[in-house]
């Protein structure tokens, strides 16, 4: 292990460039939460100046705070200064973990089982998933939930048991074929990611990416196997295997061919446009990364540059409302696209969503790391979102669709809304204008 | 840690709970410092009262270990006001944030010192009232804070500053015993003024806790423009013509080069970076007068030069620009590593050559200069754009700054608009005032504070 310190061999500057002006405090949630300055981003920039000082050790205080933030980046969004704090938080996160200053065998086992196992190796996960998707569908789970055996569980097992998303089979590898072609000649060459989490419990929302780019005249090449992104490993502080991903996914393809890389995901998306930043020090692989940053796009961005067509078939006065994943929105600073795709649907009425750039509450593994403020700002977003009378929200992540999903199924006046992507409302409207007009040409 | 800030720290614990006392060094350093980027000075420990029945439990606990008091609200200050003294117990008033009444018959709000300054305007907002005074971190910044350093804002030319707003406030005296001073009569001369000498008092002569606030009708109208210039002269032209023309419109800022491209940088509000100067322009009230004021100042700005002049669409628009303004100091921090931000006021009649001698002043000592502000209200906020780590840079920055006061005092300015004295301009305030005005401020805080308790070091040297 090397001695240096992962904050202090940071660019001081970037430390130094927050200047304690104080226009993230009303931005950040747990602030907001606590009221203490050490729940800020502008305190927790604070303590890795002091730690990059030498003044203050990583002390469990510090690790617990470091772990406390949500990472939303509700803060850069607000930050005049230009402060990286997704940077800042990603070092100290890794300094936190470099010296093993908080969990006991139980996490490192949890860590180590989804970071370096799970989340590196695509065919365990899905083997993980099919796994999972015959447990739910064999109605073990519902048997199991029955019995009242997961009150047995410890307190935070029994948390991510109750949140265990519904695997969704097929996966993409079985929706999508490699090379798929639009109808009328291809305009762009698009490269399509299908992620990991996204890959197992919203497959239908890569079909739709797939149908709503084929449907904007782009040919989408999807490799069937494909490597999560490392977004959760960078966010918890594991930035060699962050590394280690990067160069795996800029193997997999030919950055030159494409017009754009797109991802579906927001908090994937984010990470993934920085990856020259993540390979810097890589001489081998740090140009490639920087073509590859260049081409990555959110499919919202990448729909709205191209000029997205307009579906022609009235969904039929469905009020929909839109959440902003923080990660879209602040860490990629997509605000207004998937907003203008959700107004080209025929007869949509769309509501706006109060507080839509405050966190849910799901971010990343935040959810089973810090459960009861989790439980809190979920709790915010479901009486905001009841407050809408939408039928339908929108939000283009998969953390935030299963954690939202996961708060409305309890809640009764939510029950019936449906949560998903809005390019999954898109390719139901073009499917939808396909069968109308039908073989024999207009209705 | 001491045996006394051990002792100190139980009591108040002992009084408030564990949870509303902290004296971790994680919590320390986090209350080392406030806005202004190069100071600061860990805390012996901090505590959250909830009442002032609270802080004045905190006051004479801190007086009996002779332990120095430190009020903080969010800690946006601009002057040091707000970094503590070795030893000292930071009162935290942030949760001390209620709405007490809002009272429509007078036009009155009455909150708490932690109430943050953009909900009391919001709340205003709901009884067709308003809260003037803006300073650039009302989004965060407490009427605590604002009533201690008498803050300013973006509408200071026609609405004035914090201290034309308060009718009265309780403060917890360094005795421990409360007060109220004022009331909610329009008209009032009994004996001193007591209120006025709190508001501005930078935490030196005691707790505000409660403010009663007058509020104003909400204008039913404004107007935004934006004008711009190819020189720095041609905005200051602009200023005077426009109150020459015995126009006072409700906002006139100032922007130059280096802050504009910053401020876009952040906002991307479309401001023209290639331009040398901006002028953000508002007039309010009656939709007739905003009218005719807006066409006039648009003309006034033409015929001095300005290359183009752009209503803002809506409010929308406006509130972007404005916010964009708001952020310029924060803003300017993207270039250099360190940002120290200056606030000289002069008479708007020599804000031209002022603006220039910061220019020559920049130029003269090679540093980098941003320099934006109020210029409808003659108050300027030249930034040095700088790194605390170069010694040889900072002896300029000095140096620069010595000089620009001289400058400012000599034209009949003052040494601060709107951040107050605090620390970083304690060495300047005597050569302002005179011996003589300066001892009867010593002489006020003797009187309040003969122990020197509350936020010594402040103000004076």
């Amino acid at each position: 292990m090397s001695e240096l310190n992962l904050l202090k061999s940071l660019d001081y500057s970037v430390l130094q460039q927050c200047m304690h002006c104080g226009m993230c405090l009303p931005t950040c949630p747990t602030y907001d939460e606590t009221k203490f300055e050490r729940s800020s981003p502008r305190g927790r920039i604070r303590l890795m100046r002091e730690v990059a000082d030498g003044r203050l050790d990583v002390t469990e205080t510090f690790a617990e705070e470091m772990s406390y933030c949500l990472g939303c980046l509700a803060c850069t969004t607000a930050c005049p200064a230009g402060v990286d704090y997704g940077t800042l938080l990603e070092n100290a996160r890794g300094e936190v973990e470099r010296r093993g200053v908080i969990g006991g065998p139980a996490r490192r086992l949890f860590r180590w089982a989804n970071l370096s196992v799970l989340f590196r190796h695509p065919r365990l996960m899905r083997a993980v998933g099919r796994s999972l998707w015959l447990y739910q569908k064999l109605g073990v789970q519902s048997a199991l939930r029955k019995l009242g055996v997961m009150k047995l569980l410890p307190q935070q097992l029994r948390v991510m048991e109750a949140a265990t998303p519904t695997v969704v089979a097929p996966f993409s590898n079985a929706r999508i074929k490699r090379i798929e072609m639009p109808a009328a000649p291809a305009k762009y060459r698009v490269a399509l990611l299908t992620g990991c989490v996204q890959d197992l419990l919203f497959s239908p929302i890569n079909r739709a990416t797939a149908d709503v780019l084929l449907a904007n005249g782009c040919e989408v090449v999807t490799p069937r196997l494909q490597y999560c992104c490392g977004s959760l490993h960078a966010h918890n502080g594991e930035l060699e295997l962050a590394r280690d991903l990067a160069r795996k996914n800029l193997d997999l393809y030919d950055v030159e061919k494409f017009d754009a890389i797109i991802s579906n995901a927001g908090g994937c998306g984010s990470h993934l446009k920085k990856y020259a930043e993540l390979l810097h020090h890589d001489s081998q692989y740090h140009a490639r990364a920087v073509a590859w940053d260049r081409k990555v796009r959110d499919v919202s961005e990448w729909l709205v540059e191209i000029g997205c067509r307009a579906p022609q078939s009235a969904a039929g006065g469905v009020r929909v409302t839109y959440d902003a994943s923080c990660h879209l929105l602040h860490g990629q600073k997509i605000a207004a696209q998937p907003l203008a795709l959700l107004k080209l649907l025929p007869g949509v009425d769309l509501v706006p969503l109060a507080e839509s750039d405050w966190c849910c509450g799901s971010a990343g593994v935040y959810s089973i790391t810090q459960p009861e403020q989790s439980a809190k700002l979920l709790g915010r977003k479901l009486e905001h979102i009841a407050a809408t009378g939408a039928s339908v929200l929108a939000s283009g992540n998969p953390g935030c669709l299963m954690q939202i999903e996961n708060g409305m199924r309890r809640d009764p006046r939510l029950a019936h809304v449906r949560a998903c992507h809005p390019v999954e409302l898109l390719a139901e409207a073009y499917r939808r204008e396909a069968s109308r007009i039908g073989p024999g040409g207009a209705e | 840690m001491s045996q006394t800030v051990v002792s100190l720290a139980e009591e108040l614990a002992q009084e408030l709970g564990v949870d509303r006392v902290l004296t971790a060094a994680e919590d320390l350093a986090v209350y080392a410092y406030d806005g202004t980027a190069a100071l600061r000075q860990n805390p012996a420990c901090v505590v959250f009262p909830l009442t002032t029945a609270e802080v004045a439990f905190c006051v004479q606990t801190a007086r009996r270990h002779r332990a120095p008091i430190v009020t903080r609200g969010s800690g946006t200050g601009l002057s040091g006001g707000s970094v503590p003294m070795e030893g000292a117990l930071v009162v935290c008033l942030n949760r001390m944030d209620r709405i007490i009444e809002l009272d429509p018959r007078n036009l009155t709000i009455e909150v708490e010192a932690g109430c943050i300054t953009q909900t009391i305007d919001e709340t205003a907002g709901k009884h067709g009232l308003f809260y003037p005074p803006d300073p650039g971190s009302r989004k965060i910044s407490t009427i605590g804070g604002n009533v201690a350093e008498n803050s300013g804002g973006l509408r200071g030319l026609k609405y004035g500053v914090t201290r034309d707003y308060v009718m009265g406030l309780e403060a917890v005296l360094a005795s421990g015993e409360v007060v109220w001073l004022g009331n909610k009569c329009v008209k009032d001369v009994a004996g001193y003024n007591l209120r006025d000498l709190f508001v501005g008092s930078e935490g030196t002569l005691g707790i505000v806790t409660r403010v009663l606030l007058k509020l104003v009708p909400l204008p039913q109208a404004r107007k935004t423009m934006l004008a711009s210039y190819t020189t720095l002269e041609a905005a200051g032209e602009t200023v005077s013509n426009i109150i020459a023309a015995k126009i006072i419109p409700c906002t006139l800022e100032f922007l130059d080069q280096q802050t504009i491209r910053c401020v876009e940088d952040f906002a991307h509000v479309g401001l023209p970076t290639e331009a040398a100067a901006v002028l953000i322009m508002e007039t309010d009230g009656h939709p007739h007068v905003v009218a005719e004021e807006a066409a006039a100042m648009a003309a006034i700005a033409s015929a001095c030069g300005a290359i183009s002049v752009r209503t803002a669409a809506d409010d929308a628009e406006a509130n972007k620009l404005l916010s964009a303004r708001r952020a310029a100091f924060s803003a300017l921090a993207r270039v250099r590593p360190t940002t120290i931000l200056e606030d000289v006021t002069v008479p708007r009649s020599e804000l031209a050559g002022m603006v220039a001698f910061i220019a020559a002043s920049a130029a003269k000592h090679g540093l980098q200069i941003g320099t934006f502000g109020h210029m409808g209200d003659g108050n300027l906020h030249p930034t040095y754009l700088t790194d605390e780590r170069n010694a040889d840079e900072m002896h300029r920055v000095e140096l620069s700054l010595a000089e620009i006061v001289d400058r400012t005092l000599a034209v009949g300015g003052t040494i601060t608009g709107e951040h107050g004295v605090g620390l970083a301009k304690k060495p300047y305030l005597k050569q302002q005032l005179g011996d003589n005005s300066y001892q009867l401020l010593k002489l006020v805080k003797g009187a309040l504070d003969p122990d020197g308790l509350l936020n010594p070091g402040k103000i004076f040297e």
